[in-house]
């Protein structure tokens, strides 16, 4: 394994290889086709470069913990609004989740469907290219459309088309109080109707999430309100009213710690964590999210499903080697956890219509002509 | 400003060309004559004129595939253009190209609450995005200064922001999905109606692009429940640097207005000249507008004006009605008009991080002083976009290159504190030239390699956006 301690033998590490690197932040994320390589991690390349918190900016090189940087942002009472997912309880990894491979993977939780995914607090990156240069994107300013956004194109690209070194960060405040509804006894569709209403009210929701077996094993339907006290109290009052009509009771729990464990439980994919079988991640139109799940079942059998976003985040744990990815499915899946025999035989990420391969593959050539960071990943 | 001579042999094939192009559209929709060709020589940068070659008005995503792939088997450049209100000059032609206009493709193609998209056709103007859903309690938040004539396909191309972004992002951040066409009149459709990517982010790529790896006939854009109520205060203080840091207090307390709006004293006194909206006579003042309902107005803006009287302002005004909110917003709304009414200006566009906020407005001023040219300061204070608006005059011989001189040197500013050329106004060719100044040759040569992709030939608004030195081969190939 090869851990580069600065920018500079990162790019000595990709100009030098002479065959396939495996790149990783802290390991904690396997997905995709499996990498045959020499594994190269950004671990070394640590610390936070740069936080202002007036100007909600922060800086920090690749392979700085996820943790060091939430707890620099918690003492100025500030977050990362687009709540990463810690997918180490899911794949049974263990290591330290990377600021890097967030980005990389472009990785949200729950809140993303307020303000926005990983990509979109993402403001400037520094990369390493397949043929070793540095190379940069955007800047550490939350406006800025000067030249193409490669920082788009870069966050989620999951290390093929560049080795992150440094990311530039959009951060939040961290809101003064926090509210959790639960519905309890909703159908999926009723649950995701009612999280579309939810949804479409001026009350900014930050969470709408439906597990059709929550933690006590019933279904439940949960929405997350934050902001000052005064306007979460009148948010949960008036969205209280708003889904009366669904005759569910409806339960409040306004106890910080307690509606972030809750949101940890969504957010990590707890349901699914540990026990067997392929995990599976659609990304569809909220409204298609029952059809599509009742379809899954009709064909594969019973399966456990979280719904997430409002239903436009999907979660399935399935079968072992079955690809559950119906005909002329309008949105995309990707299988999250499998063997590596499956995420060989099975295209991990969506395949793409022709003419998208081909300006994926153009792009892939361009910025890794020796097809050596993380070749095949993601097909 | 330079742009490329264009290539004889084309000017010599004109007739050929818009005949072909006459081929798939109909007569109306090929304007070749040199009159009316004359209405598409520039956008809203109208110091660089040139009529285009023809421009064309295609109606659908199969007429725009038909158009370019007869561009692309001529070899004739294509330069795509929204409603033209571009102050960068992204839809200024050459003598050599084809103006594509999107204007007759306005249409709403679908509206679904439940799921909080619309789909339209991307000549509709951003504004009326939010017409076609505001009676049903909903709006598109990228709201840019030009939003009444802007259209969608130029937002996207730019990715436009406008005085909300603080709080609901730009474009990019507001777009699901889109049908693109190709250069070679291959049709694409990216994204969705769900939300991100899954495989390369190409959505993220094309916004932004200016038009140069495609365009965009129809997207896909979220919608938002409308905010219950919004009100503005309006906060007065005798020192440009003490507004700043009230700025970044406000920020750091936990309020995220939808709007920190920034004016100096130039600036105050053009717009109370010209509106007379009753603005305190003072070196800064700022427009914070925020949303929810009254309750939650009144706790926002408790904790507001309590961070700003610890600034001692000289002038707090809160509002207690619809038209009191409105005089609040008067004199910002009018700003570039006030401007515009003592003498010609140019608005820059660049954006700083907050916290360099003080030290900019002072060199701002002293390079003012040194080049002998006014200077009035507006701008989006929550995401440190300036609008440094440079007084000039036209009809005097070198003013304009003084002005732009002083312009470039705002920008290079703008990149040495760590912040960038252009923040929601694109480059253009109007900052085309500057580009080196914040990218060094390898990051700009990845970019253009990344245009290669999408359009080998380099014949979509070819250009724009790389200085011409650096795109030149590529241009010749």
């Amino acid at each position: 394994m090869k851990t580069p301690q600065t920018e500079a033998e990162l790019a000595e590490a990709v100009a030098g290889a002479d065959g396939p690197l495996r790149i990783i932040g802290g390991g904690t994320r396997p997905i995709g086709a499996p990498v045959a390589g020499t594994v190269l991690s950004t671990g070394g390349l640590s610390g936070i470069t740069l936080y202002e918190p007036g100007a909600l900016t922060l800086v920090a090189q690749a392979g700085t913990p996820v943790a060091e940087i939430e707890a620099a942002l918690e003492t100025e009472g500030q977050r990362l609004a687009f709540e990463p997912m810690d997918h180490r309880g899911l794949l049974g990894t263990d290591g330290v989740p990377t600021i890097g491979g967030v980005v990389a993977g472009n990785v949200s939780g729950p809140r993303r469907i307020a303000v926005g995914a990983a990509r979109d607090f993402c403001l400037g990156v520094r990369f390493v290219d397949g043929a070793g240069r540095v190379l940069k994107n955007g800047g550490r300013v939350m406006k800025n459309v000067t030249g193409y956004d490669l920082v788009k194109l870069m966050a989620g690209s999951w290390g093929t088309l560049g080795v992150l070194s440094e990311v530039s960060l959009k951060v939040l405040p961290r809101p003064e109080a926090v509210a959790c509804l639960t519905l309890a006894g909703l159908d999926e569709a009723a649950a995701v109707a009612a999280m579309s209403q939810a949804l479409r009210s001026p009350f900014e929701v930050s969470g709408a999430a439906h597990a059709p077996q929550g933690p006590e094993g019933h279904p439940v339907t949960m929405l997350r309100v934050e902001g000052f006290a005064g306007s979460v109290r009148y948010r949960v009052a008036q969205l209280r009213d708003l889904l009366a009509y669904t005759g569910a009771e409806i339960t409040v729990e306004d106890d910080p710690d307690r509606v972030a464990a809750a949101w940890g439980w969504v957010r990590d994919v707890a349901p699914m964590q540990g026990g067997g079988g392929d995990v599976w991640r659609f990304s569809v139109k909220p409204s298609d999210a029952p059809g599509l799940v009742a379809g899954l079942r009709a064909a594969h059998g019973d399966l456990k499903v979280l719904y997430d976003w409002g239903g436009g985040l999907v979660w399935v744990a399935g079968p072992a080697g079955a690809d559950l990815r119906p005909e002329g499915l309008q949105g995309h899946a990707t299988l999250i956890r499998a063997d590596d025999a499956t995420r060989q035989s099975i295209a991990p990420f969506q395949p793409e219509p022709p003419a998208l391969a081909t300006l994926s593959a153009g792009l892939r050539h361009t910025f890794d002509p020796r097809n050596i960071l993380n070749p095949g990943l993601m097909g | 400003m330079d742009m490329p001579t264009p290539d004889a042999r084309i000017l010599a094939r004109k007739a050929q060309i818009v005949a072909r192009l006459r081929q798939v559209l109909p007569d109306d929709a090929v304007i070749d004559n040199p009159f009316e060709t004359r209405a598409y020589e520039c956008d809203a940068l109208t110091a660089y004129r040139c009529p285009p070659l023809c421009a064309v008005l295609p109606a659908s995503t199969d007429e725009v595939a038909a158009v370019l792939k007869i561009c692309h088997d001529e070899g004739v450049p294509v330069v795509p253009r929204g409603s033209g209100t571009s102050l960068a000059g992204g839809a200024l032609p050459t003598a050599d190209a084809v103006i594509l206009g999107v204007a007759r493709m306005a249409d709403v193609l679908e509206v679904d609450y439940d799921n909080r998209f619309i789909r339209v056709q991307t000549g509709r103007t951003n504004l009326s995005v939010s017409g076609a859903v505001e009676e049903d309690g909903f709006f598109y938040a990228p709201d840019p200064s030009s939003q009444l004539a802007c259209a969608i396909a130029g937002n996207i191309a730019m990715n436009s922001g406008g005085a909300h972004c603080l709080k609901y992002g730009v474009t990019t951040n507001n777009l699901l999905g889109g049908t693109m066409v190709m250069m070679d009149g291959t049709v694409v459709e990216i994204g969705g109606a769900h939300l991100d990517a899954g495989g390369y982010d190409l959505l993220g790529l094309i916004c932004g692009s200016e038009g140069q790896l495609g365009v965009v006939t129809e997207a896909t854009l979220r919608i938002l429940p409308k905010p219950e109520g919004a009100r503005p205060v309006l906060i007065g203080f005798d020192d440009v640097v003490v507004a700043g840091q009230c700025v970044s207090d406000i920020i750091k307390a936990g309020v995220l207005p939808v709007a920190i709006e920034f004016m100096d004293r130039p600036c105050i006194r053009a717009t109370e000249a010209f509106a007379g909206a009753g603005y305190p006579d003072c070196e800064a003042l700022l427009i914070v507008e925020v949303e929810g309902s009254d309750a939650e107005i009144d706790e926002q803006l408790g904790t507001i004006l309590q961070i700003a009287r610890r600034h001692d302002p000289v002038e707090l005004r809160q509002s207690g009605s619809a038209e009191e909110s409105a005089r609040i917003w008067l004199g910002r709304k009018s700003a570039f008009g006030a401007m515009g009414q003592i003498n010609d200006y140019m608005c820059l566009d660049g954006t700083i991080p907050v916290s360099a906020l003080p030290l900019v407005l002072q060199r701002i001023g002293e390079m003012s002083k040194d080049y002998g040219l006014d200077v009035g300061n507006v701008f989006h204070a929550g995401d440190g976009n300036m609008h440094p608006l440079i007084l000039f005059d036209a009809n005097k011989s070198g003013d304009l290159e003084l002005c732009e001189r002083f312009g470039a040197d705002i920008l290079k500013l703008c990149v040495e504190v760590g912040g960038c050329l252009t923040g929601e106004h694109g480059v253009g060719v109007e900052k085309r030239d500057l580009m080196a100044v914040q990218y060094a040759p390898e990051d700009l040569e990845i970019q253009m390699a990344v245009k290669d992709v999408f359009d080998p030939r380099w014949l979509l608004n070819p250009a724009k956006v790389f200085p011409l030195a650096s795109s030149e081969k590529r241009r010749a190939a």
